[in-house]
């Protein structure tokens, strides 16, 4: 078989033909309702080797022979990702169900409020990202055909002439297949069926050269394996920085790249095919990486010097003369390459059409005239964006030539992509994300890449040498391969971890700092909580919508089959015959999500918006409506509050009754008792005084008479006292005679005078801390010793009585304590014993009747209040306790 | 948006399948975890540097076995990825 130029470009046309039956053929059959073979796991498994393109089919080669076991983290990273689908895909695929995802830009975009902006940032920094990996497909197929010609003696292949050709090629060719209609459900089973046989296509040529290698030129496996050992590139180069940093490259790159995302998420149609995906993905590319290094190994030894690795896997078969096998890798690499641009540029086109047309569209018409003519203003949009990201790869590879690796373009193109994983992932897992923080992680985190990576990759044309070397404008710390002053760093690692340090650190800061709109905080609860939702959440209210506007806009959007079928199912579904369903929300809700099936959340959403006019149709409004309610919860909770006050008052009040009641019965109880007391000595003394008066009475007599009417009358007295004592102390009529004096003295005074220091009771004070400077009332304050000591005198009801006086300073306070071992005063009379008028009821053994008429701890306390200290009665100490405390006065002061 | 009260614990099936999704966790854990291995290793070209074929080797070896143990929790699982919706599947 003789390989001319004309031969390989009738192989390539003979081979895109067959491409285009395959796709023509599934489509057909899908279009029939014979689509079960074509969803199968298999076919989705297949689907995803899109991630093998031209850069693994040749490019893997090249990038083993200049840094060794490197190339495999581009597999490594994506298999990671797939083996634990559990973490991310399941999510991303079960969110892009349920919302109809389009595209990575709609994810973002529709989880961000559904907020056109951020759809138009993700789009274009989609596209800068793509348009390098677009250009490499470019570079490989120019490539190959130059290699061809060199090779096998033939005509000077123009490079630039091929790589043309073939964007227009691939343009005609997605631009039949991807972008025929507008299918709601954006899936299209051609595509996926043509890069399904493609993926067996590039498998089954790269095994073909691999065996060719292995078995036919490098001696078997063991043989191989020698020659791998001995070969002069190192496989562990060292550089760990750049094998973790790929690794994590290219697991992000996995789920951003438009490509990998419309054939992971948008075209799935079923979890289960990521159960199977997750071991038949990873076998794939180890099977399609299998062989690269033993091709480059041979490659090196066989191959003159200086050709060039990247064309290793069509140069050997060509150089050994097995023009086949080479025909076969050359249609192995054709495939990789087509499938990649025919998707990534379907995806970035749907892209481009959905967040920067249709949104532009729309701001500058009116509804209804954007909906006669959307559709057609899409389709062509599309088209024309098939066109133009071609343009733009084809461009790419006009500036930077054709002499760079493809592996170095491949991971700028990673890096690029790889700045939209923040705001993804964010989105999907953080409901605290909002739409500004996002926008601000992306913009900052491409102009970084732009800066550091996209922009040197064109060379000096772009950034002249002295920026590179001395930075923009002499600024030192913004040259592009060392930002902030940090040199040394492998560019590429340096570009990645700064730009996504500043990304993903500005989204996080950014979304902390603001405040979400309600859409996005509906979106976010959606998005994050995916496997939680019964049901979408509503966004429309029963509005007045013109059904038949809405039938109008689903035509123009949908076609006029699918508008009426949606339309029709919805009615018999609502029980009304006919195609006018009534505009309910859920029905609103429904046809929202299937022109985001077409044409984008954000574009859907407005375009709905702007038919459904009438109350209540803004989430805002939903929103004030849940204020609303929440200020009604906060207000019943405060009457909640008020009323439990309101209870406490009550109990509080019910208390205080209660007391009153008590204090007026021992009023009551006094006042007979003190009439009682009254009278006792006033009967006696009248008694006595009118014996006195009587004739014949004894000189004893008499005088023991009159000393009854005189102990009677001073009885009478004291009580009299008291209770005047007590009202002055009352009314705070009292004048306090202040002056300094010895803690001991006062004690001392109050003994004696209590009459305790003979009798039964026993004193156990503690002379040391007594010795205790006051100023104050000290007559006063002896007062109240004397009562609490006679007190124990009295009511000690122990066999030896004994009193405990014992005194400690505290802040500025004199505490004394006097404590008798007596049984103590029961609790619930503690409460009233400072009470005037109040008696124990209980006589203690011993007693036959209280000698005081209640007044003595009232007077006390009234006392201790006038001298600015207490007096309470303390628990707990073995019998009756109290606890005197006032301030030492100004002696403190002294010491 | 409360949940409500899930029973503590789960019939035996139930609770193997829980401690397989727990696996279905880990692994790509435990890959990443193998595939820092190579960060070890002294570089081929040095003296007494790891070998080209064996490092070469080494980490086909974890991959395989890491489609290998995909793929057994994917024939223990894949049947109820569906039933993923239920609430008490998630992590």
């Amino acid at each position: 078989m003789i390989l001319t130029f004309n031969v390989l470009i009738g192989v390539s046309l003979g081979y895109v033909a067959m491409l285009f039956a395959v796709a023509f053929a599934a489509d057909r059959r899908a279009r029939t309702g014979q689509e079960r073979w074509l969803r199968s796991p298999l076919v989705y498994t297949l689907s995803l080797s899109i991630y093998c393109t031209a850069w693994t089919f040749y490019g893997a080669v090249g990038y083993a022979a200049r840094s060794g076991l490197e190339y495999l983290t581009i597999y490594l990273g994506p298999s990671l990702v797939v083996v634990g689908w559990w973490w991310i895909l399941r999510k991303l695929v079960r969110i892009g169900r349920t919302q109809r995802i389009t595209s990575i830009a709609d994810l973002v975009s529709s989880r961000f409020g559904k907020s056109s902006v951020i759809g138009a940032i993700v789009t274009l920094i989609a596209v800068a990202g793509v348009t390098p990996y677009i250009a490499l497909q470019l570079q490989s197929i120019a490539l190959t055909f130059a290699a061809f010609t060199e090779g096998l003696g033939g005509g000077p292949a123009d490079v630039d002439y091929v790589a043309l050709w073939t964007a227009l090629g691939l343009a005609v060719f997605t631009i039949v297949f991807g972008t025929r209609n507008l299918d709601p459900s954006e899936r299209h089973h051609g595509i996926v069926m043509a890069i399904a046989v493609e993926a067996v296509v590039k498998l089954v040529a790269l095994l073909a050269v691999g065996v060719f290698v292995v078995w036919g030129l490098g001696g078997g496996v063991p043989g191989i394996l020698r020659r791998i050992d001995a070969a002069p590139i190192p496989m562990w180069s060292g550089d760990g920085g750049r094998w973790v940093g790929l690794l994590f490259l290219s697991a992000a790159a996995f789920l951003t790249l438009p490509r990998m995302f419309h054939v992971l998420v948008v075209e799935n149609d079923d979890d289960r095919h990521l159960a199977v995906a997750s071991w038949a993905f990873p076998l794939y590319v180890l099977v399609i990486s299998l062989f690269v290094v033993p091709i480059a190994v041979v490659g090196l030894e066989r191959l003159p010097g200086g050709s060039n690795p990247d064309l290793f896997v069509l140069a050997l078969p060509i150089s050994e003369g097995h023009g086949g096998l080479a025909l076969l890798a050359f249609l192995g690499g054709f495939s990789s390459a087509t499938s990649m641009v025919m998707v990534a540029t379907i995806a970035l086109a749907t892209m481009v059409s959905n967040h920067i047309v249709a949104p532009l569209w729309l701001s500058v018409r009116g509804p209804v005239e954007v909906a006669r003519d959307l559709r057609g203003t899409i389709l062509l949009a599309r088209r024309a964006s098939v066109v133009g990201v071609l343009g733009l790869g084809y461009v790419y590879f006009q500036l930077t030539g054709a002499g760079v690796a493809l592996s170095a373009i491949g991971l700028i193109a990673f890096a690029g992509v790889a700045q939209i994983l923040p705001a993804m992932l964010g989105g999907i897992f953080w409901r605290g994300g909002t739409a500004i923080g996002a926008g601000t992680g992306l913009l900052l985190g491409a102009a970084v890449w732009i800066w550091t990576l996209f922009l040197p990759s064109f060379g000096t044309a772009v950034i002249p040498a002295e920026v590179m070397a001395r930075g923009p404008f002499g600024i030192g710390w913004l040259r592009p391969d060392a930002l902030f002053g940090i040199e040394g760093v492998d560019p590429l690692l340096h570009a990645v971890i700064w730009s996504l340090l500043l990304n993903a650190g500005s989204f996080t800061l950014v979304s902390l700092l603001t405040f979400p709109k309600p859409l996005e905080r509906l979106q976010g609860v959606q998005f994050v909580n995916v496997f939680e939702q019964s049901g979408p959440a509503r966004t429309w209210s029963r509005s007045g919508a013109e059904v038949e506007d809405l039938l109008v806009l689903a035509q123009r959007v949908l076609g006029g089959e699918a508008a009426l079928g949606l339309f029709q199912s919805e009615a018999e579904g609502q029980g009304k015959s006919g195609h006018l369903p009534d505009p309910t929300p859920a029905f609103l809700q429904r046809l929202e999500r299937e022109l985001a099936g077409s044409v984008g959340a954000a574009a859907a959403h407005a375009l709905v918006g702007q038919l459904v006019q009438g109350p209540g149709v803004s989430v805002e409004d939903l929103m004030a409506v849940a204020d609303e309610a929440a200020q009604i919860l906060e207000y019943s909770a405060r009457l909640e509050a008020k009323s439990a006050e309101q209870d406490r008052t009550a109990r509080a009040l019910r208390e205080a009754n209660d007391k009153l009641t008590q204090l007026a019965r021992q009023k009551d109880a006094f006042l007979s008792r003190i009439s009682h007391e009254l009278r006792t000595p006033m009967t006696s003394i009248r008694s006595f005084s009118s014996l006195l008066g009587e004739e014949g009475l004894g000189e004893d007599d008499a005088r023991r008479f009159a000393r009854i009417v005189e102990a009677e009358a001073q009885r009478m007295t004291r009580l009299l006292d008291d209770l005047l004592d007590l009202s002055v102390l009352r009314d705070g009529q009292v004048s306090l005679k202040r002056r300094e004096g010895l803690l001991s003295e006062v004690i001392d005074r109050a003994i004696l005078s209590a009459g305790a220091m003979h009798g039964s009771l026993r004193i156990v004070r503690e002379p040391a801390s007594e010795a205790v400077p006051v100023v104050t009332d000290l007559d006063r304050l002896a007062q109240v010793f004397i009562n609490l000591v006679s007190n124990a005198r009295k009511y000690c009801d122990a066999e030896r009585p004994e009193l405990r006086i014992s005194v400690r300073r505290r802040r500025g306070q004199v505490i004394v304590d006097f404590a008798d071992n007596g049984s103590g005063i029961p609790a619930p009379e503690r409460e009233v014993i400072f009470e005037s008028f109040a008696r124990l009821s209980g006589r203690r053994a011993g007693q036959s009747e209280p000698t005081g008429a209640g007044l003595g701890l009232a007077i006390c306390r009234e006392v201790m209040a006038r001298l600015g200290g207490s007096i309470a009665y303390l628990p707990g100490q073995g019998g009756a306790a109290f606890r005197v405390a006032f301030p030492q006065g100004h002696a403190a002061a002294a010491e | 948006m409360k949940r409500p009260p899930r029973p503590v614990f789960l019939a035996p099936a139930g609770y193997r399948r829980k401690r397989l999704r727990d696996a279905a966790y880990l692994l790509p854990l435990l890959g990443v975890v193998l595939l820092l291995i190579p960060l070890l290793w002294t570089p081929s070209d040095d003296v007494g540097g790891v070998g080209n074929a064996a490092s070469l080797l080494f980490v086909f070896g974890v991959w395989a076995g890491l489609i290998a143990l995909a793929f057994v929790l994917s024939l223990v699982l894949g049947p109820n990825a569906e039933g993923a919706e239920t609430r008490d599947d998630l992590p």
